[in-house]
């Protein structure tokens, strides 16, 4: 490259005494940009559209094999929502949630949650960040904030793009719920809505997960791997019924729970125990990242 | 080498240990050897230690002074555990032991009061390629909590022109060459006015014409008041920019004080060029100048205590003795030569 076209311009002398005596402290707003940094970064990478963009493919292809398939007699595999959703469309936010929710989900969340603090390691940025000072705590605060959302995003992704395939393939109408009750399409979407938050938070537990994974260690695709892996080994071992005694502690258990909401009355068991085990993941693996971020050397 | 009297208020440790501090008393009339504890000092550690999980020694002990409004050069080979300091002075890593204070407050429990008055480039720029270098800017602003949103803009671009990237600031920053990413990295350091700028080999990895600019701009901060901090293994860019100097081998300090003091140490060399090299040493040798180094058409020695009064002398000797003198004179002592001799090994170890 010619340097000479870019060479630097005359700076005029600062006049005026060039270091404040007293710096004020950080206001709210200057605390907060940090978080909205992350978030623009996070959605910024081609990475994160990618991963959106599977998601976003996921129902369509569903929806696409069903309505193939719809003269074959269903044979009562597959997520219990398929069947209904030849007859309504609205159903195919439900089943592409089914389908998304054990493993496209927990992988794209496993990948930018493990990416977090080890891609900006690996990438040298992250010294950069501690020694403006964005402060460990506050860094790892808008790291999970960061992931949280891109939860909610990844849901909401699948949801919207179930709901346009479902229009667009299969009738819609009235809602006939798990318990037989029918209502109205109108009552049926904030109800889609509750079940996408539900879903949502259902993966927080994770986001804990892989920023813990992500302070471990100093190469993003490492972490990024691990995360995935931990997700499918404990999605495994909750199918063996020999582990009873651990099964409902792991945090995949109780994420199909999200079809109670499609009773009347909505049945809120599973969902409140999936709401705590997500809680105290939360709080055992984030307070574990924090120990382990707020003491760790950061020699990279 | 020689015994060079230890001048003005440089401190010096022999690389062997600690036990060399045990020294003669200094005669009463002198000042104290030992740095005032000026309450002024930029940065200062004490005993500064950092051993790594592996049992590897990096800093050993650093006793540093680092006074306001200085340009202060920190030399040493690779590895010497430079920038092990300076991730301590930046509170990234923990001491093994010691303490480090910077603008006055200790460090690693001060970052948050501390940091955002100091700029730092460390171990070279890290940046977001995704992004543009103005977007690269604005993140490592945001990330400072005590940095007023409402001025980021017009700060981002204010630290752009200074390094000479606007009109590359729309471009994606995997798109720079290695010097615009250096000069990205210190646009980062001087998004807002700092009282201390820290610069680990800011010159690495550039052309001439990126080395001259970065000099530059050290030179144009560190006039509007700003004490800055520059790591370098390379010892004319020491000797060009800086003020002080402090020199790390194998993670102890040598030695610290002015530039001036420093290169005062080497001692100049006397050259005699000629074609008779046997004779003209000899006749060096006859006339106690010690170490004499034959070369390819040069002889040169020490004076050492002889003083520069024996010039015309030994010039004269030398005619006399029919040496054919091309050139007589003394080359000046660098500060590399002053390495050489408080450390008894090359300085360059791996470029």
């Amino acid at each position: 490259m010619s340097r000479a076209d870019v060479s630097r311009a005359e700076v005029p002398r600062a006049a005026a005494p060039p270091v404040p005596a007293g710096r004020g402290r950080g206001t709210a707003s200057g605390y907060l940009a940090l978080f909205r940094n992350e978030l623009r970064l996070v959605f910024r990478r081609l990475r994160t559209r990618v991963l959106l963009g599977i998601l976003a493919l996921l129902p369509v292809l569903i929806g696409v094999v069903v309505k193939l398939n719809t003269d074959s007699p269903h044979d009562g595999r597959g997520p219990s929502f398929i069947a209904q959703t030849t007859q309504n469309g609205v159903f195919l936010i439900f089943t592409a949630l089914a389908v998304a929710l054990p493993v496209f989900l927990p992988m794209t969340v496993g990948v930018v949650a493990g990416d977090a603090v080890a891609g900006e390691s690996a990438a040298g940025t992250l010294r950069y960040l501690l020694v403006a000072p964005a402060g460990r705590t506050r860094l790892l605060a808008a790291k999970f904030t960061a992931g949280l959302v891109f939860c909610l995003a990844g849901t909401v992704v699948v949801t919207l793009s179930a709901l346009a395939a479902g229009a667009v393939l299969f009738p819609l109408g009235d809602v006939t719920l798990i318990s037989g009750d029918t209502i109205g399409l109108v009552d049926a979407l904030p109800r889609a809505a509750l079940v996408a938050a539900v879903v949502a938070l259902s993966l927080s537990g994770l986001v804990a997960i892989g920023l813990f994974v992500s302070t471990l260690t100093g190469s993003g695709i490492a972490a990024m791997a691990a995360t995935v892996g931990l997700v499918i080994t404990v999605q495994i071992l909750d199918g063996f019924p020999q582990l009873d005694a651990i099964r409902p502690f792991l945090f995949p258990h109780y994420w199909m729970s999200f079809g109670d909401l499609l009773r009347a009355p909505m049945y809120w068991d599973n969902i409140l125990k999936d709401l705590g085990l997500q809680a105290a993941y939360v709080a055992v693996f984030g307070s574990a990242a924090w120990a382990r971020f707020t003491s760790r050397d950061i020699s990279a | 080498m020689t015994g060079t009297p230890v001048t003005g208020d440089v401190t010096e440790e022999s690389v062997g240990g600690r036990a060399a501090e045990v020294r003669p008393a200094p005669a009463p009339s002198a000042p104290p050897p030992s740095l005032p504890a000026g309450p002024d000092d930029v940065i200062r550690t004490r005993g500064l230690t950092k051993r790594f999980r592996g049992g590897q020694l990096a800093v050993d002990g650093l006793d540093l002074t680092v006074p306001r409004g200085s340009v202060f050069g920190f030399l040493g080979p690779n590895g010497s555990g430079k920038t092990t300091t300076i991730r301590m002075l930046m509170g990234l890593i923990a001491p093994t032991s010691g303490t480090a204070s910077v603008l006055g407050a200790s460090m690693p429990q001060s970052v948050a009061t501390v940091l955002p008055r100091v700029g730092a480039l460390i171990e070279g720029p890290a940046l977001y390629g995704f992004l543009t270098g103005r977007d690269n800017l604005d993140r490592f602003d945001a990330a400072d909590p005590t940095a007023d949103p409402r001025t980021r803009r017009q700060r981002v671009e204010a630290a752009l022109e200074r390094v000479g990237l606007s009109a590359a600031a729309g471009k994606k920053a995997r798109a720079y060459s290695l010097g615009m990413k250096q000069r990205l990295g210190l646009a980062s350091a001087l998004l807002r006015p700092r009282e201390l700028l820290v610069l680990d080999e800011p010159t690495n990895g550039l052309d001439p014409q990126g080395m001259r600019e970065i000099r530059t701009l050290v030179r144009e901060v560190a006039a509007e008041g700003t004490t800055v901090f520059l790591s370098s293994h390379l010892l004319d860019e020491i000797e060009q920019v800086c003020s002080h100097a402090a020199v790390m081998s194998r993670g102890r300090l040598v030695v610290q004080g002015t530039v001036a003091e420093l290169a005062a140490r080497a001692q100049g060399r006397l050259v005699v060029r000629t074609p008779d090299t046997a004779k003209a040493a000899e006749v060096l040798a006859a006339h106690r100048v010690a170490g004499p180094a034959v070369e390819d058409g040069r002889v040169s020695g020490e004076l050492g205590a002889l003083g520069e009064e024996v010039l015309p002398g030994l010039c004269a000797a030398l005619v006399a003795a029919g040496v054919r003198v091309h050139g007589f004179g003394l080359e000046r002592g660098t500060l590399e030569d002053a390495f050489v001799a408080l450390t008894g090994e090359g300085f360059d170890v791996a470029g």
